[in-house]
């Protein structure tokens, strides 16, 4: 089990709350070429340690936050203490 | 001496029956050379696949497999063992037909009984929207000469007796799509099958050598990694060997590796778990599987059950079990076979699974010129082990994509060219 602190609704398991995946940067989608936004869409760099990511309370407050977990161990810190 | 070796066989089993000789072993530890033609990172079934097509049907022997734990330790030992071809685009059929009949050849191929048992596989319609995928698939099967149908409630009963048909159920069972050639095999064996064929032709089978880097040059990134670049060879923790062809066959790992040679993959990486009763009398005569139920089970020759579920939600490379799979499968295979209800659990393991996002795997050339790719093999990457070996073979052999995985390119995420496969591959939909 893995326990996701929402800011709003403390910690919870992560079955309550949906993993929105890596953060990527957007490019912007009036200039972006399809290459562009279609990489953005798609590619991921899916490391085993450290990642930022988003996360949804499905179940709960339905605000989406950012996290960083280590895909290594599960592990998770706030991003403002990296 | 057959070309594979010693030649497995009765008289054989007879002999050291009775003598209690030693077997030989299947394969064997070979000195690590500095340079091959081909280096295989992987030594799993799609890579061993690999290196064997290379030395049979092209005449490569100059080949090294490398894995940085035993051979067969990762996802070609953790899957359930199920070959089916009943999938949903015409692409996708086309490919894992060919693989089915291939595992049908396999025994006298390899000269290895790999236990191929073509029981019949269920895939249960518990909705009118499930109903209409099965159809949709029963009709791109049957046009393309799959033996394939959707069937009503009384033949499922018939082909299963232990499944639950009545209607007052939470998933009441309106129909099936059956794929009679569907069935399991002992995945181990296939493994074996493959190592054993290939150390024979003169493959290199380097186990306990892990990948450190992939050298290469001129390319875009940094220290001359990505695209425009090529391969020169890999850095390993037994030292370097340097190789024009470098072919990632991993799967878990194929981002960590793919990223080395500056080649990122659309893959993000789950965990799928997995479990297996203790052994009773034989009495589910197909594999019997659903999505809506997320679950599918057969029954080995042992008479285990053996369960498979959908990818964990959450993207990991942590392969820990969980106490919420456990009650979740249970709960749901009940609701199938309410009489197994006194059966244990013996074990659940789990095992990486690299998901994309049209649930198709990911073949051939990438902007590396000489590092190749077969990956993201998601859910079905050992009904598929045999012809992606023989396809990535070709490609490697003859430096064009092989036809049947052209519509499998790295390029086509940035193409916007997808194969959407995910009414057929995923189980939990």
């Amino acid at each position: 089990m893995i326990v996701v602190p929402c800011p709003n609704c403390g910690p919870r398991n992560s079955s309550d709350l949906r993993n929105a995946g890596e953060v990527v940067p957007r490019p912007d989608p009036q200039t972006a070429s399809l290459h562009e936004w279609r990489s953005y869409l798609y590619l991921r760099e899916n490391p085993a340690g450290w990642v930022t990511e988003t996360w949804y309370c499905r179940s709960g407050c339905r605000r989406y936050f950012t996290i960083e977990r280590n895909t290594a161990t599960n592990e998770i810190r706030d991003p403002g203490n990296s | 001496m057959s070309r594979h070796g010693y030649t497995y066989s009765a008289g054989k089993l007879l002999r050291h029956g009775l003598t209690r000789g030693a077997w030989p072993r299947m394969w064997g530890r070979p000195e690590r050379r500095d340079s091959y033609e081909v280096v295989i990172i992987g030594g799993g079934l799609h890579g061993l696949a690999t290196a064997y097509y290379l030395a049979e049907n092209h005449g490569i022997t100059n080949v090294a497999v490398v894995d940085k734990g035993y051979l067969g330790g990762g996802g070609s030992g953790r899957n359930t063992a199920i070959v089916r071809s009943n999938y949903l685009t015409p692409e996708g059929v086309a490919f894992y037909d060919r693989s089915l009949h291939l595992y049908n050849t396999m025994a006298a191929d390899l000269n290895l009984n790999v236990m191929l048992s073509r029981r019949g596989h269920l895939t249960l319609a518990h909705t009118d929207s499930a109903l209409r995928t099965m159809n949709w698939r029963a009709e791109v099967n049957k046009f393309l000469d799959i033996d394939s149908s959707v069937i009503g409630p009384e033949e499922v009963k018939r082909l299963t007796p232990s499944l639950d048909v009545s209607t007052d159920t939470r998933y009441p069972i309106l129909g099936a799509l059956y794929h009679p050639p569907g069935g399991i095999v002992r995945h181990d064996a296939v493994v074996w099958g493959y190592a054993r064929a290939a150390d024979h032709l003169g493959v290199h089978l380097l186990q306990e050598t892990e990948v450190l880097d992939i050298v290469c040059a001129g390319g875009d990134g940094p220290e001359g990694k990505g695209p425009g670049g090529r391969v020169t060879g890999v850095r390993t923790s037994r030292g370097d060997i340097s190789s024009p062809v470098v072919v990632n066959c991993t799967a878990g790992w194929a981002s960590l590796i793919s990223n080395m040679a500056g080649v990122p993959l659309a893959i993000t990486t789950h965990p799928l778990q997995a479990a297996v009763t203790e052994p009773c009398k034989v009495f589910l005569p197909t594999v019997v599987v659903s999505g809506s139920l997320h679950v599918y089970v057969s029954q080995t020759d042992r008479g285990e059950l053996v369960f498979g579920a959908s990818v964990d939600p959450v993207g990991t490379y942590r392969v820990n079990g969980t106490l919420e799979f456990t009650e979740e499968l249970a709960g749901h295979v009940l609701e199938l076979m309410p009489g197994i209800s006194k059966m244990r659990l013996m074990r659940q393991w789990s095992g990486l699974c690299d998901m994309t996002p049209d649930y198709s795997p990911i073949m051939g050339h990438t902007p590396v010129e000489g590092y190749l790719v077969d990956v993201g093999w998601g859910t079905y990457g050992f009904k598929a082990g045999p012809v992606a070996g023989e396809t990535m073979a070709e490609t490697i052999a003859t430096g064009r994509t092989a036809e049947l995985i052209a519509a499998f390119t790295i390029d086509r995420f940035t193409d916007g060219d997808l194969v959407g496969e995910k009414g057929a591959a995923a189980v939990g939909h």
